[in-house]
């Protein structure tokens, strides 16, 4: 039995020892280097490009130019293909872009015989720019008269979506209701996966291969031969050890432009490995998102009609499109249900900021901190308890939104262990009445979150697992191990199923759209639950198929054995009739009736779970400094049956370091006036480190979910939403005073402190 | 710009290698020697994915011209390996402790913490964290690493004692 041990990772050793390979670590004999010239203007056209300086320069191979590349738009999302053209994702940038839609925007790249050379080409290259005013607001985006970013959008709305459930104004009619209005605001934060966006590419046998460091190889194939022109068979992607994703790589980066650049000097390999000053700006970013909320509710705290209007900054480019804006106004009617009516609206608007795309939790986090904000302002006001409140409105058992669905429901355990944790009863008494320039307070949030994306996508995944001759299988997902843990998750399941040693579950780590099946690839928490579902699929046909082999073999008949502890047995007595190892080795040599026993299976998923939690914190804030000492978190989940515990431990305590950064520290900042990005290094865009950490502590809800494989629901990205509100919320119970802006620098903290004569 | 001759101790192993005099010694460790454990995640010092010892003492080997290192002592996590196979007892730790998740980061962190491991002092956990706060990591919250840098330090005062 595999599920809920905590097996150590598959790929532990590997990574101890330095000999996992990751993208950048393949020696290839006499690649070329690219490197990619970005604009300087965030606003503007292209006039021309004069490259004569650069390409004198020895050791230059190549360079190219927004007037030399194919006139082909493509999309980039890690999306699933859409047979619907309604669904499409939206093709808005060509391989390199003479229309200039913001600062870091790429317009011209070199192929050279080494670094050096490419990056002083580069900067040889002397570009003449039609400059127009950057719009680097939502705001200013939305004026009338505005010169739009894509002639396709021209109010610069890239999408507009509402919903209303009951009569939202008849409702507020009610006698007695009290309203609360607030504005949110979340910032442009970035992963900062520490493998930064890094491919290679080559032709082999008139085909383009790409080795590259991606959550989606098989969407990454799609695209490359969208944005080629060329059959996607043609097109081949190798996905080796990636060093983490965070939603930055659940897009289509730069592999397009290095595929096309190794076509361009006959196919020889071109390596293209993005340094991390233009990995912030010119890959992906998350949603920079406004809220407004305005809610009605009764003296005793229950919610009768909520709105909320959502605008999220797109930047330059489409990526992920209107779907995360809309994901996020959605999860506004899902965590708390309100009694008669519930209204949204979510805009999407391009600017001409870096583009946002997927990042962990996928909008969630964004409003997640508006809501758990406003809900303690209710709270507040009302003298009402944060978590009674709460219980009073949030999501029950069986709840449906949008084909999502609450089976399992661990919630109010989850908040009486993260009460417990925190001493929350005596704190709240404690921290009552404070004075004085160090004030110490608790605070919480709570969240749901959706597990893959039924039914808005399709959810498909493949899984095919071979026995070799010693009774050990290879199972080989289309799913993609980025540093989650899915790889190892997956063996157990396989190893659970057949009822073998982990240790004889051999994972191919390595995917290749030329031999792995079909999957959509690694994001929305989707691997153990969407994936999990093939894994188990391919295990349950295996285990078929050697039980009927072994019939064969034994001239038994049907319905009598079983595969149990690595071996066939009596299914009546237990009794051990030989190895597995026995049937293998039967199976491929015998000469009557020769098999390869394999599964190979496609399983799509039509369910989607609702996965639950809440995080705790109890604070100390330093008025006068502005600074908040994090004393105690905690974060528990209901994410269903814990399939590793140490594992899943080790997934929240990330999430949580994440989410500490992006209440305490991180934002990209850029030149108000031009676009200019101010913070784009690992130095300046404050990425918490371990002394910035306290202890995480991860604990979870015993709860079984029946639509999972395994019992189990989301838990790779849910980890990262709640912290950063519970923060908010502590602030405010030991100070009274309300941050509705993220992250809470000192600077900001100081400035309203005074403001509020603190 | 010239081809030079550096010589040095890499792993217990004296190399000559020539280079390029610009060369970062992270560079040549891994383009050279292909010890591919020494990874590069910003190039400028910044994330301490490419932390090797240089004479007992930890370095971000990205900034590290590779002709400093002209007669001395380099150690990378390729070294720790013994020749039978056995792991050192830092990088069990860190499997044990679910201190790995995509691993980038990882063998930097080795090396950042083997000042500490092999140093005679008593640490806190407070100042083991110090020790290593020039390592990045986005996975793991640290809370793992530092566990497992903890656990091997007390092991090893114990075995002392």
């Amino acid at each position: 039995m595999s599920i809920g041990k905590s097996i150590k990772r598959v790929d532990a050793f590997e990574k101890v020892t330095g000999r996992a390979k990751y993208t950048n670590d393949y020696q290839i004999n006499n690649a070329y280097v690219a490197r990619i010239l970005h604009s300087t203007i965030a606003n503007g056209i292209v006039k021309s490009i004069d490259i004569s300086e650069a390409v004198k320069l020895e050791g230059v191979v190549k360079v190219v130019t927004c007037f030399d590349v194919p006139d082909i738009t493509f999309p980039t999302a890690g999306h699933p293909f859409s047979l619907d053209p309604k669904h499409m994702d939206i093709a808005d940038r060509k391989l390199l872009n003479q229309r200039v839609r913001y600062y870091g925007d790429d317009v011209a790249a070199v192929v050279a015989k080494d670094e050096i050379t490419a990056a002083r080409a580069v900067n040889l290259i002397k570009v003449e720019y039609e400059e127009y005013e950057p719009i680097l607001s939502i705001e200013d985006a939305l004026k009338e008269g505005v010169k739009p970013i894509h002639d396709d959008y021209p109010d610069n709305i890239l999408a507009h979506s509402s919903y209303e459930i009951g009569d939202y104004e008849n409702a507020i009619k009610e006698e007695g209701l009290i309203a609360f209005e607030g504005e949110y605001e979340t910032p442009t934060v970035k992963h900062c996966y520490i493998e930064s966006a890094v491919s290679y590419a080559y032709e082999e046998k008139g085909r383009t291969v790409v080795v590259t460091s991606t959550q989606i190889p098989h969407i990454v194939r799609r695209v490359v031969g969208q944005a080629l022109g060329i059959g996607w068979g043609k097109v081949r992607v190798i996905k080796p050890y990636i060093g983490g994703g965070f939603g930055g790589k659940q897009d289509v980066l730069y592999e397009p432009l290095n595929a096309y650049l190794s076509k361009i000097v006959g196919g020889r390999c071109v390596k293209l490995n993005i340094p991390r000053e233009e990995n912030f700006v010119s890959t992906r970013v998350r949603t920079a998102m406004k809220f407004k909320i305005k809610s009605y509710v009764r003296p005793d705290g229950r919610f009768v009609a909520r709105k909320i209007e959502l605008y999220g900054n797109k930047g330059a480019y489409a990526s992920h499109g209107h779907s995360m804006v809309a994901k996020a106004c959605n999860a506004f009617k899902q965590i708390y249900q309100d009694e008669i009516a519930t209204k949204g609206d979510a805009y999407t608007i391009f600017t001409n900021m870096p583009t946002s795309g997927a990042m962990r939790a996928y909008g969630i986090p964004q409003i997640t901190f508006a809501v758990e904000s406003h809900v303690d302002e209710i709270a507040k006001a009302l003298k009402l308890d944060p978590i009674e409140i709460r219980k009073l409105n949030m999501m029950k058992l069986g709840f449906v939104d949008n084909g999502i669905k609450c089976y399992c429901n661990g919630l109010e355990e989850c908040i009486e262990k993260g009460k417990k944790y925190i001493d929350w009863d005596n704190k709240i008494i404690e921290y009552k009445n404070q004075t004085g320039p160090i004030r110490k307070g608790v605070g919480m949030a709570i969240f749901s979150y959706a597990t893959g994306v039924y039914p808005i996508s399709l959810e498909t995944a493949s899984c095919r697992i071979i026995l070799n001759q010693d009774g050990s299988v290879q199972v080989q997902m289309g799913a993609t191990e980025i540093g989650q843990g899915a790889d190892t998750v997956f063996a157990q399941m396989v190893s659970e199923v057949l009822d073998i040693p982990i240790e004889n579950v051999h994972m191919v780590s390595t995917q290749d759209t030329d031999i792995t099946p079909y999957d959509s690839g690694a994001y929305a928490s989707r691997q153990s639950y969407v994936s999990g579902m093939a894994a188990k699929k391919a295990a349950l046909k295996l285990k078929e198929e050697i039980i009927a082999h072994a019939n064969f073999m034994l001239k038994l008949p049907l319905g009598n054995i079983d595969l149990e502890r690595n071996c066939i047995v009596n299914k009546k007595t237990g009794e051990v009739l030989c190895s597995l190892e026995e049937v293998a080795m039967h199976a491929l040599y015998n000469k009557e009736k020769s098999v390869h026993i394999r599964a190979d299976i496609t399983n799509q998923c039509k369910s989607n779970s609702f996965s639950l939690g809440v995080c705790f914190v109890d604070i100390e804030v330093d008025i006068p400094l502005g600074k908040i000492k994090v004393n105690k978190v905690i974060n528990v989940h209901d994410c269903g049956k814990v399939l590793n515990p140490e594992l899943a431990a080790a997934q929240v305590h990330g999430g949580m370091s994440m989410s500490l950064g992006f209440a305490l520290s991180e934002h990209l900042i850029f030149d108000k006036k031009t676009g200019r990005p101010l913070n784009n290094n690992l130095l300046d865009y404050k990425l918490p480190t371990v002394m910035d950490t306290p202890h995480l502590e991860a604990q979870f809800a015993d709860t079984y979910d029946i639509s999972g494989p395994f019992g189990n629901k989301a838990l790779g990205e849910p980890p990262t939403i709640p912290v950063a509100p519970a923060i908010r919320n502590a602030i405010l119970n030991a100070t009274g005073v309300s941050f509705n802006t993220a992250p809470f620098t000192p600077q900001r903290l100081v400035e309203k402190f005074k403001e509020n004569n603190l | 710009m010239a081809k030079v001759v550096l010589s040095c101790t890499v792993n217990s192993e004296p190399q000559q290698i020539i280079i390029d005099d610009r060369d970062s010694l992270a560079d040549v460790l891994r383009d050279k020697l292909h010890l591919t454990s020494v990874k590069k995640g910003c190039e400028v010092g910044e994330c301490g994915a490419c932390t090797v010892l240089i004479n007992d003492e930890a370095f971000d080997s990205c900034i590290y011209l590779a002709i400093w290192a002209e007669g001395k002592e380099i150690r990378t996590v390729e070294g720790l390996m013994d020749a039978d196979g056995e792991i050192s007892d830092i990088q069990q730790a860190f499997i044990d402790e679910a201190a790995v998740q995509c691993g980038f980061c990882t063998c930097g962190f080795i090396m950042s913490s083997m000042p500490i491991l092999e140093s005679d002092e008593e640490y806190t956990r407070d100042e083991i964290r110090k020790q290593i706060a020039g390592n990045f990591c986005r996975c793991t919250g640290y809370e793992n690493i530092a566990n497992a840098v903890e656990k091997v330090k007390e092991d090893r005062m114990n075995n002392k004692k």
